[in-house]
């Protein structure tokens, strides 16, 4: 704080010296750090980072990055690392949205998303899911689920309001909630539960600032579903306890040998749940950004009060795109896909387990996270060697959060000769640091 | 046609060097039961045989292939299926479909260079009693056979590691 004034290194401050001292321009105001910031006059006095809010600096950097820095500068990797299909996405719909763009059809839509997209959306939630959803007021087309989710924690979250996240899981959930002021309540989950949420545990984190539950079923990285069964006694809890849920339903259709079920379509928890999916996964379309959430007309009413100011439409050519791959065809080039992620998956699974690393069967997403816990080794030392010393990636379990300690997320989103290769690679490697 | 036997071929079809083995993980099926179903397919010439598909463009090859539309009278009592026989017995015949339309056999024919396709069809091709006329196509480049793109795949452009 001390010599903020005097370091002056800004250009834009510069410009404004008049303003100094009088507090007029909001974005020079001295604001008192938090307590807990790093002291970053000292590290370094030229840095801008003292403007930031104290929320954002409360987020740490993503756990993922150092890997990726390690992993992009090494050749000849095979990684397992890739969370998105190793399809493109289907020529019928890229060429839908090249159709599109001759056409001129390059300008804002409804904020809520193309009516056209937004009834295709309801049909399929109905035809797949048994989930009804009014398109004129209900669901909403996001870019990609992750503004879902931003905009259904903004929507719901109060400061102080504790958001239960089941972990291992998905990164971006914590942060998110930490941005809207909550606090992010992780739940352990097991390998010996398969890795689902169980009432107990549930039970065990409530508090009366408990408010949203965000589920990710199948779940990215442990591969890890919900069954109606399981579904049941959490659903009681939400409503005994009033809680709202998100659920994150974007890997809904990468589920195995059984089908995928929404908590929302268990009696009563329609109103009590934001469904957040897209097209990313299922559809090979990750690069698009298209998703969409569906709920109660006044939870939705909500995020699209947000969306409206915020982002406006999702883009017009990805929506044109994600209503090509609802069609009949693009329904089949799904199945397609799906069929494929489940034979590797069959073929990954069984390969670790043959190669001796203990691994869960995971029945949906495409991930699969085997146990790396008997080598002795952190799943940060392991990923890491195994970057260095095989040439395979994939990234250490704790990034996940609670419960990920000692796990490794292996991703079966690529070719059948990469998978064998980098089985026997791994094989070779754990050969090695038994031996010494 | 059993569904296990559809997936069994769908994969070889990819990739004809999978393992009995391998097959059975990837369906989840036991290995006994792909491997019957494959002596199966094998014994009633189902799966007729197993070769790789070869871009010759690759190679400093001379090789030409040309397509050729064949208008012939059929014969009574064999239709065209004698002079198909005829025709196809030749080595550098590729393939020869019956077809519908305007002419009723299509011939693949390659030849190891512009002449000698040239000869066969002006000395073996053309004198076929029951042949009329024959049209010659010469293929210039093969972009896609068989459900295979020539072009080199591109790169995977993903992210190594990603959320």
């Amino acid at each position: 704080m001390k010599n903020r004034k005097t370091t002056n290194v800004c250009p834009c401050r510069r410009k404004k010296p008049s303003a100094e001292g009088k507090g007029s321009v909001p974005m020079i105001k001295d604001k008192v750090l938090p307590q807990n910031a790093p002291d970053l006059e000292q590290k370094q006095d030229a840095g801008m980072e003292r403007y930031l809010s104290s929320r954002v600096r409360a987020i740490p950097p993503s756990g993922i990055r150092r890997f990726f820095d390690l992993v992009s500068g090494s050749k000849d990797i095979i990684s397992l690392g890739v969370g998105e299909p190793d399809f493109a996405t289907p020529w019928r719909v890229r060429d839908a949205a090249v159709y599109a763009l001759e056409k001129g059809r390059t300008q804002y839509t409804a904020n809520a998303g193309l009516s056209e997209l937004r009834e295709a959306i309801g049909r399929y939630l109905h035809q797949r899911f048994q989930l009804q959803y009014d398109p004129a007021k209900e669901i909403i087309v996001t870019v990609g689920g992750s503004e879902g989710i931003d905009l259904a924690l903004r929507a719901l979250v109060e400061p102080g309001d504790e958001v239960l996240v089941p972990e291992p899981t998905y990164l971006p959930y914590a942060p998110m909630t930490t941005l809207c002021g909550g606090v992010p309540i992780g739940i352990e989950t097991f390998a010996k539960d398969q890795f689902k949420l169980t009432e107990e545990s549930l039970r065990a984190h409530l508090t009366p600032k408990s408010k949203v539950l965000i589920l990710c079923y199948p779940s990215n990285p442990t591969g890890g579903i919900m069954t109606y069964e399981d579904l049941l006694p959490i659903a009681k809890v939400v409503k005994e306890h009033d809680l709202i849920v998100i659920s994150d339903e974007i890997y809904a259709e990468l589920t195995y040998g059984t089908r995928h079920v929404s908590i929302a379509s268990l009696p009563g928890m329609k109103e009590r749940t934001i469904v957040v999916s897209g097209f990313s996964k299922a559809f090979a379309m990750t690069g698009w950004r298209m998703g969409y959430a569906c709920g109660h007309p006044d939870l939705i009413g909500a995020m699209l009060k947000i969306h409206q100011y915020s982002i406006m439409c999702a883009p017009i050519m990805g929506q044109i795109a994600a209503l090509e791959s609802l069609s009949p065809t693009g329904m089949e080039e799904m199945m397609r896909m799906i069929e494929s992620y489940n034979q590797r998956r069959r073929l990954i699974v069984d390969g670790f387990r043959q190669i001796g690393l203990p691994c869960h069967e995971p029945q949906g997403a495409f991930y699969a996270f085997p146990s790396i816990q008997q080598t002795g080794l952190t799943s940060e030392e392991f990923a890491q060697r195994l970057v260095v010393e095989a040439k395979v990636a994939a990234v250490p379990g704790h990034v996940f959060g609670k419960g990920g300690e000692g796990f490794i997320r292996c991703s079966y989103a690529t070719s059948v000769s990469q998978l064998i290769e980098a089985l026997d690679r791994i094989d070779k490697f754990l050969n090695k640091i038994r031996v010494v | 046609m059993n569904q296990l036997k559809l997936s069994i071929l769908d994969l070889l079809k990819e990739d004809a060097r999978l393992t009995p083995a391998r097959i059975a993980t990837m369906l989840g099926a036991s290995e006994a039961d792909v491997s019957r179903a494959i002596a199966e397919m094998e014994r009633d010439h189902v799966i007729v045989k197993y070769s790789a598909v070869i871009n010759w463009n690759k190679l400093d090859d001379e090789k030409v292939t040309a397509l050729i539309e064949v208008q012939c009278s059929p014969e009574r009592g064999h239709g065209f299926e004698r002079i198909a026989e005829r025709i196809y017995l030749y080595p550098e015949v590729k393939s020869v479909y019956l077809m519908s339309g305007a002419f009723d056999l299509l011939v693949e024919i390659e030849g190891k260079n512009l002449k000698e396709v040239a000869s066969f069809v002006s000395n073996k091709l053309s004198t076929i009693e029951s042949v009329l006329s024959t049209k010659t196509y010469f293929i210039l480049k093969k972009y896609k056979q068989d459900g295979v793109i020539f072009e080199e795949p591109e790169d995977d452009e993903r992210l190594p590691v990603s959320p």
